[in-house]
């Protein structure tokens, strides 16, 4: 008889396993070992964890596996979003370093409970049976929700509240949906199935009501219109840093675990799904840019911007019943996610320089002459904006660019106008923080501090840089689509 | 024996007395308390299944969900604790101190 777990099983979650022990001895060592007043070790600790789990993920590019009997799988899309997201680890203690000891909130658990959320993440993106679908969405979610109330102030726990209670009831309907798929193909494996659906001896009905009720849950995770009442009040209580890290983490987490479940099982039931999936999509692309011009807090605006984002990454995955428009539409997905995480933590970045305690300096009126006294912070900002408009020389633009083409190539000209037309709405509230910062008078104060600058420099140039030569990373993208 | 029609039927009404719940009250324990109502609609339907199929996969996911709604209890009361201790009151109603 073979053993349980062999060497295969491990290799293909190496990753993962470093970092989850990482985490654990990180969680004893900063209890025991690191003084309090030292946190900063913590947080150098953590990002060598992720940094070591990244090297070891970077080595696995271009290899194909699966371990556990087909539980997880290892293949180029889930290498590309595991580079991706401890990428966005990184990131986020970059930006969580100097935050949390200015606003009082340094404690070692936070990076714990970070590093904790990135192996639910990682999970997310090999996940290959809908036990660990849901697994890895509780391992993301359940640190975040504690990450989100750590300030221990008023606005922060009524963020942690909300986040739990909202993505408590998402998980109902995530456990739900897969009881009905298991109900409708006596599998909750996700070739299994797609085999079973195939095969056309299956409850059609079940499936897709099962199918529905997962998308629920991802659309909660992704911040997808009508499922995106949280993503305000969230983003807005949490420490800001936590905010940072979870609106990209979650959403990649969230969108690759979408595209791995629906792609790999679901193309029997496409024609159902793709009507739902337009629906969301286009609703939440109008929804989230018209509610964002009223906001005049920053972080507000931002999450009703990441809510917007949402819609345009589902807009390319409407045609993924089509085998030929899928791979680009994924491919796009995949990239946009990146573009997307870019510029998500530069500008969270710029909001933290800016930000004061007692949540001051976070209304757009605080952003009023920031040209004039740090201009390398407002062009770095300006670009950020620009991306997350879409307007060249940025990496936002080209990204928008292949979203654009798969929903046209996949037959979705109106929902490719749509995107269009709201992502011209969209210009309105970017440009005002521009226009804000070049053309008002006003005295703001920022915060000097080396990681974060180093993080707003890094995505600035990455932003604009990588926008001159985006064939590589599609290419990137493009081999790393499921297969 | 109990056909296995009315236990996916008595799930699906177990799951929609949850969802209701949790959308109509107002207070955060009992509205964990439907979600918990609706993790465990799943589980019925799981073993349910379970049994029309002959197959354990459906009672062992079960006890994932079981485990794992443990865990968000724990962490669920730990942050309902933590905001009554700030404000002395947990209607969710009074919970607007974010708003734009």
């Amino acid at each position: 008889m073979a053993p349980p777990v062999n060497y295969t099983d491990l290799y293909t979650i190496l990753p993962y396993i470093i970092l989850t022990v990482w985490a654990c001895l990180l969680l004893l060592v900063d209890a025991f070992l690191i003084p309090k007043s030292s946190k900063g070790i913590t947080a150098f600790l953590a990002a060598l964890g992720l940094a070591i789990s990244l090297g070891y993920s970077v080595t696995q590019v271009g290899i194909q596996s699966t371990g556990f009997a087909g539980m997880v799988t290892l293949d180029g899309f889930s290498t590309f979003a595991n580079i991706l997201l401890l990428a966005s680890g990184l990131f986020g203690v970059a930006l969580a370093y100097g935050y949390t000891k200015r606003m009082g909130i340094e404690r070692g658990e936070y990076y714990t409970l970070m590093l904790f959320s990135v192996t639910g993440m990682m999970l997310m993106a090999q996940a290959s049976d809908l036990i660990i679908v849901f697994l890895a969405l509780e391992l993301l979610s359940i640190p975040l929700y504690v990450l989100s109330a750590l300030a221990r102030k008023l606005d922060s726990e009524e963020s942690g509240v909300k986040y739990f209670l909202l993505g408590a009831f998402a998980s109902g309907f995530v456990v739900y949906g897969t009881a009905l798929i298991f109900g409708a193909t006596g599998s909750t494996h996700l070739i299994s199935i797609f085999a079973q659906a195939a095969s056309g001896m299956t409850s059609n009905l079940l499936l897709t009501i099962g199918a529905a009720l997962l998308l629920v849950g991802f659309g909660f995770k992704v911040a997808a219109v009508p499922f995106h009442m949280w993503t305000p009040d969230v983003y807005q209580g949490a420490p800001t840093s936590v905010t940072a890290f979870m609106a990209a983490g979650a959403k990649i987490a969230g969108f690759v675990a979408l595209f791995r479940v629906f792609a790999t099982a679901f193309p029997a039931i496409a024609p159902d799904m793709t009507a739902i999936l337009w629906a969301i999509s286009a609703l939440t692309m109008i929804i989230g840019n018209i509610v964002a011009i009223s906001q005049t807090n920053i972080k507000r605006m931002l999450a009703y911007s990441a809510i917007a984002h949402a819609g345009y990454i589902l807009m390319a995955f409407v045609p993924y019943g089509n085998e030929a428009v899928m791979p680009i539409a994924i491919a796009a997905g995949l990239f946009y996610l990146v573009a997307y995480a870019v510029s998500n933590f530069g500008s969270w970045g710029v909001v933290i320089a800016l930000e004061k305690a007692e949540g001051k300096g976070l209304e757009l009126d605080d952003y009023a002459g920031l040209a004039k006294k740090y201009p390398a912070l407002a062009i770095a900002m300006t670009i950020f904006m620009l991306s997350l408009i879409g307007f060249p020389p940025t990496l936002g633009m080209v990204g928008k660019f292949y979203l654009f083409r798969s929903a046209i190539a996949g037959g979705f000209s109106g929902l490719a106008l749509i995107g269009l037309i709201t992502s011209l709405i969209s210009a309105y509230y970017y440009l005002r923080v521009v226009v804000n910062m070049y053309m008002k008078e006003g005295d703001p104060e920022i915060e000097r501090e080396p990681w974060l600058g180093f993080t707003t420099a890094v995505t600035a140039i990455v932003t604009v840089v990588v926008s001159f030569v985006p064939q590589f990373l599609f290419l990137l993208a493009s081999t790393a689509v499921l297969r | 024996m109990v056909p296995v029609d009315y236990y996916i039927a008595l799930s699906a009404i177990l799951f929609t007395i949850g969802t209701l719940g949790v959308l109509s009250r107002r207070n955060p324990l009992i509205i964990f308390m439907s979600i918990e109502l609706m993790l465990n609609a799943a589980n019925l339907a799981f073993v349910a299944f379970a049994s029309v199929y002959q197959t354990f996969s459906g009672q062992i996911f079960v006890f994932f969900v079981i485990a794992v709604a443990a865990a968000e209890v724990a962490v669920g009361l730990a942050l309902i604790v933590e905001i009554f201790k700030t404000r002395k009151n947990i209607n969710i109603d009074e919970m607007n101190s974010l708003k734009g």
